[in-house]
């Protein structure tokens, strides 16, 4: 059998493999973040909270309306992206020309009260819930067995962040929106209502969250601090990625799920802190990330 | 001054707070009452197995104790896991609030830590849901009881069992801090004893990880027939559930869940954790007896679950530490902690949760243990019903020998 640095060859392949399927947790999530602080200028704390609720609203579906997977897929990032909507416009929408620490600290004390009530009525270890039929099974692929569902997760991840990336960059609607980022008072006096378009798009980088919540929960526990685990992983692709840079977060998402995934074989007890060694020396090298413009 | 309404309200506030406190009187009750501190995990990944559903169980001893001539208040704090927060409570309870009992602790490496403070202060330390058998042995202090369970006997019970069943090559998933590397080196020297061998194991990080599927993996390619999961709480429902994902048990790896509470089996469903076998001390629906403490505590549980075996382990170190009290008096009790443990452990326990027992002179609480396996589906009658017993391990066989541990405590 081959080795590659003393480690079997297939075994690594596997890694490499499962490293790719987090990344595109990484890469969705951190997309939305993106999305919001590009347009928003807003640290949304909130959002490992709001990829919780979409996990949350998927087992409620089910469970109380009798609504499966593909239905948890279309209506829980609606309902949630309207209940983000719902905060932008009640408490966000007040910070937009404070400082970014008092957008942080609000969006961060946001989560904790959701998180909170979540853990009171439903407790901390988790849901099931159940991966659906269409997508149970795995492919033996030789040098690894792969659940069908894992591979569901990487093309929709991918499909998703494509379709942000057009819609923001090749649509008249992303022209707007980018317009808007340059000089909102300059957009408005063309006669488009720039704040709408705000709550629109937040509401939009939450209906991301939530659909990350929806793929997550067959394979995570679905508990309130599902997002908490995440979120600071997810902010630190963001960093390394450049703040607001999309095309950025997304590459740098696959890729550190790609580290994240080989430091688990070659040292597993250091793969919770590679990301933030990165995150390090790419902001003494660039420090405003690798796609960002400075 | 102008007096707004922000003053007046704030004064209105104050005003019966300050009529209810006159000083002297405080003072007063204080000296006559037992104040008892539940330290756990009240936000994170121990919540449910511990978290508030331990203080309700502290809270129903108190009420069944009844008055016996002295008041007993409970306090609870979140320690999120981490040592330095919760040493520094107790140092704050124990200085500032005048607590005399630190109740429960889960994770390991705060207990530890806790028990430095404890035994520093001279108060008492009641430790229900702590895993590592450290406790008992080279870390084993005066002040200190290890109530319910411990690593060496979650690896003798499941360890010995899986082995028995011909499970003799393991790897193990190890939560990467005290209570992971204590339970992974006691099922090891069970394993290595029975003949078994050890092909491997991998730390993972603590607290913070949810993806095991690369972890997995690996265990997978060492070939080993048993994956040993020291690991608890939510890592352990991620382990399981992401086992059966990657078709692990289909192809007949076995896992061995070497803690597995009674919360864990509920979050991941009959459906995924059927089969699994593991050991416990106490199970709700075991006897009339628990049956009985169930039906009390439960109405007052969060979300109505019946107790674990370490909310079940508060109750019953609660319930003796009182009878205690009442014994030696409540000044003589306040006063010093090592003499309150040394009458605990002079005098037999009997309890709704764990029937009869004793404490050993190196803080180790005995009872008997049960090996369980988690139902089919179809076997189950309703929710919480999800054990069949196995095999019942008597309390003396259940824990480590009282040389074997290294306990500086023990005379030899």
């Amino acid at each position: 059998m081959d080795e590659i640095f003393g480690i079997p060859a297939p075994l690594l392949f596997g890694q490499l493999l499962l490293g790719l399927i987090n990344g595109a947790f990484y890469a969705m999530l951190s997309l939305g973040l993106a999305v919001i602080f590009g347009l928003l200028n807003i640290v949304n704390m909130t959002h490992g909270a709001l990829f919780m609720m979409g996990a949350f609203a998927a087992w409620m579906l089910l469970n109380y309306l009798g609504l499966g997977y593909w239905w948890a897929m279309l209506i829980a990032p609606l309902a949630i992206g309207a209940f983000g909507m719902v905060l932008e416009k009640l408490f966000i929408s007040r910070l937009y020309k404070l400082d970014h620490l008092y957008g942080l600290l609000l969006t961060f004390g946001l989560a904790l009260v959701i998180e909170g009530v979540f853990r009171n009525y439903y407790g901390s270890s988790g849901l099931p819930y159940r991966i659906p039929s269409e997508l149970q099974g795995a492919w033996d692929l030789g040098f690894m067995f792969m659940p069908v569902y894992r591979g569901w997760v990487v093309v929709a991840a991918l499909f998703f962040c494509l379709a942000t990336w057009l819609v923001i960059e090749k649509t008249r609607l992303g022209a707007y929106l980018r317009a808007a980022t340059e000089n909102a008072p300059l957009v408005q006096a063309f006669g488009v209502n720039v704040p709408r378009m705000v709550t629109l798009t937040y509401g939009g980088g939450v209906a991301l969250a939530a659909l990350a919540g929806v793929l997550a929960a067959p394979i995570y526990s679905v508990n309130p601090q599902m997002g908490t685990n995440l979120i600071i992983v997810v902010f630190a692709v963001v960093v390394i990625g450049g703040m607001g840079s999309i095309l950025g977060s997304v590459i740098t998402g696959f890729t550190l799920g790609l580290i994240e995934g080989l430091t688990k074989v070659f040292w597993p007890e250091a793969s919770a802190t590679v990301i933030f060694v990165i995150m390090a020396i790419v902001l003494l090298a660039r420090p405003a990330g690798l796609f960002g413009r400075a | 001054m102008t007096l707004d309404r922000r003053s007046l309200l704030a004064g209105a506030a104050a005003a019966p707070l300050a009529a209810a406190l006159p000083g002297r009187r405080v003072r007063a009750q204080a000296a006559n009452t037992i104040k008892i501190g539940v330290l756990n995990d009240q936000s994170g990944l121990y919540r449910d197995l511990a978290g508030p559903g331990s203080t309700v169980c502290v809270r129903q001893a108190v009420q069944e104790f009844g008055a016996q001539g002295f008041a007993v208040e409970v306090v609870q704090a979140d320690h999120q896991n981490k040592p330095d927060v919760g040493s520094n409570i107790v140092r704050q309870w124990i200085d500032r609030d005048g607590v005399d009992v630190i109740m429960d602790v889960p994770t390991s490496s705060v207990a530890l830590a806790v028990n430095g403070v404890v035994r520093e202060k001279n108060k008492v330390y009641l430790n229900s849901t702590a895993a590592t058998s450290d406790l008992t042995g080279p870390a084993c202090s005066p002040n200190t009881i290890h109530w319910t369970y411990d690593t060496y006997m979650l690896a003798k019970g499941t360890g010995g069992a899986m082995v028995r069943a011909g499970g003799d090559t393991w790897f193990f998933i190890t939560a990467d801090y005290a209570f992971g590397h204590a339970l992974e080196r006691d099922t090891a020297e069970f394993v290595r004893r029975a003949g078994g061998r050890v092909l491997g194991a991998v730390r993972t990080p603590f607290p913070g990880t949810t993806d095991f599927s690369s972890f997995l993996v690996q265990a997978q390619a060492s070939r080993a027939k048993v994956i040993g999961l020291a690991n608890a709480g939510g890592d352990t429902i991620n382990c399981i559930k992401q086992a059966a994902e990657f078709g692990l048990t289909r192809r007949g790896v076995k896992l061995a869940g070497l803690l597995v509470f009674l919360s864990d089996i509920h979050a991941l469903g009959l459906q995924t954790a059927q089969g699994l076998v593991l050991t416990e001390t106490f199970y709700w629906d075991l006897n009339d007896r628990t049956r009985a403490l169930t039906q009390r505590v439960r109405p007052h549980m969060p979300n109505n679950a019946p107790p674990t075996m370490v909310q079940a382990g508060c109750y019953s170190a609660t319930l003796h530490y009182l009878k205690t009290v009442q014994q030696m008096g409540v000044a003589a009790a306040k006063a010093d902690g090592a003499a309150v443990i040394a009458r605990m452990k002079a005098m037999p326990t009997d309890d709704d949760a764990f029937g009869p027992g004793r404490i050993r002179e190196d803080g180790r609480k005995l009872h008997p243990a049960y090996l369980f396996e988690v139902k089919k589906p179809e076997e189950s009658r309703g929710p919480w019903d999800y054990y069949k017993l196995l095999q019942t391990v008597p309390a003396e066989e259940a824990f480590r020998p009282l040389a074997e541990g290294g306990c500086p405590l023990v005379r030899s």
